[in-house]
């Protein structure tokens, strides 16, 4: 199954320019919804607003380079590792899920750009990839809908509780996983299963990438944002108003820890 | 005025809702951010500003000690044992305090008094509160300024 790409077995019965048309109308859909996103909830305006107030208070001009480097290290430390997650199941089945998704999807676009024709021969890496970013999404994803979110975890509400902000990741989910059952129930020769998980799959892609206005998509690309204005903040002095660390001796307090929030 | 949630800084993760006891830290329905759902019930007790991990939830002080158009922001090292508090008032001026954490865990170093030594005359004629200088965590006596520094003012 992890040798198959599904691409080429649907262009048998569609052409590849449809299957090509289609990722690039999701793209356009992304495109679309978080412009109209920011339209809506003015965030980009209150950003640089904030970023230029950040910019009056700050105690030192950063050069260029000092800049780059801010940036690069949030890039590689902050961003890369979701490290605004802190030391926890939280970032871990973050990391999960956000290099899952960004395999599956990277590995989609190939075969579907690259080994479109039924006849085409797939590297079995790439097919491989594909799985294995749909699983590691699954794993992640899963783990945090059960176990980690934070309306099971600090509000004590049951995991079957679906809200508004839930769309994002049950559509992310329910793609990873139609995905992976069209793709088994095609190789194993389950016709009839394999369309109707062709179908979901098409359809919970159409939420997913349709949905960007409604859904929580969009802090992909404002999350990294916030990330390197804070970092930046940080540097030159201004903290965001916030004090500096503290010139502690020794430990100076008691220092607990904050406990995992579950005392509801 | 009562707390507030910068949205970009959170991250939803409860700890706000964990520790707010008027329990109005609410997880938001629609984007999975905290949010404060009474505002009117709030103390401002400043539980959540400084449990937040992102410095997400802000408050603006009262006016009592700064007036309208300051900040107060804070800042919690949990690894260091320290409170840090910046007030950043409307002309520019900053203050900057730090304290200790003196918040123990859960169910952990109740004082047993009743089995502590009763406190002689000399100790309760003191100006030393019970525990102190120890419970402050310093070395020797209680720090003290010499009276020749304090600035001159209004003196009742």
């Amino acid at each position: 199954m992890i040798n198959n790409n599904p691409f080429s077995e649907l262009a048998e019965l569609t052409s590849p320019l449809a299957l090509q048309s289609f990722v690039i109308a999701m793209i356009g859909l992304v495109v679309i919804g978080t412009l109209l996103d920011i339209i809506h909830k003015k965030n980009v305006k209150y950003f640089f607003m904030n970023a230029k107030k950040a910019k009056k208070s700050a105690k030192i001009e950063l050069t260029a380079s000092q800049r780059t480097t801010v940036i690069l290290k949030t890039v590689v430390h902050d961003i890369a590792t979701t490290a605004e997650l802190g030391r926890g199941k939280r970032r871990v089945a973050h990391v999960l899920g956000m290099y899952g998704t960004i395999i599956f999807w990277i590995t989609t676009v190939c075969m579907i750009f690259l080994f479109p024709s039924a006849g085409a021969e797939t590297p079995s890496s790439l097919t491989i990839m594909w799985h294995t970013g749909a699983f590691i999404t699954c794993l992640g994803g899963y783990w945090f809908w059960f176990f980690l979110r934070v309306d099971v975890l600090a509000e004590a509400h049951p995991w079957y509780r679906i809200i508004k902000a839930d769309l994002f990741v049950l559509a992310l989910l329910a793609c990873s996983t139609f995905g992976l059952a069209w793709s088994y129930t095609q190789f194993s020769g389950m016709t009839e299963l394999s369309y109707l998980f062709l179908v979901l799959y098409i359809t919970s892609n159409l939420v997913l990438f349709g949905g960007v206005y409604w859904s929580k998509f969009a802090h992909m690309f404002y999350k990294p944002g916030a990330a390197i204005q804070k970092n930046l903040a940080e540097a030159d002095g201004s903290r965001d108003n916030l004090p500096p660390l503290a010139d502690a001796p020794k430990q100076f307090g008691l220092g607990i820890k904050r406990e995992q929030p579950k005392h509801y | 005025m009562s707390t507030f949630v910068y949205m970009t800084r959170c991250d939803g993760c409860g700890h706000c809702v964990d520790i707010c006891p008027s329990d109005i830290m609410h997880i938001d329905e629609t984007i999975r951010r905290a949010v404060n759902i009474e505002p009117n019930f709030c103390w401002e007790c400043y539980s959540c500003v400084k449990a937040c991990p992102n410095h997400a939830i802000d408050v603006r002080g009262y006016a009592d000690f700064a007036p309208m158009g300051h900040s107060v922001r804070v800042r919690r090292e949990e690894e260091k044992g320290t409170i840090s508090w910046k007030i950043k008032f409307r002309n520019g001026n900053e203050k900057d305090f730090v304290s200790p954490i003196t918040t123990k865990p859960w169910g952990k170093f109740i004082p047993k008094l009743a089995e502590e030594k009763s406190p002689n005359q000399g100790e309760i004629n003191s100006q030393r509160l019970y525990t102190e200088p120890n419970g402050l965590n310093i070395d020797g006596d209680l720090p003290t300024i010499s009276k020749d520094t304090f600035k001159k003012g209004v003196y009742y």
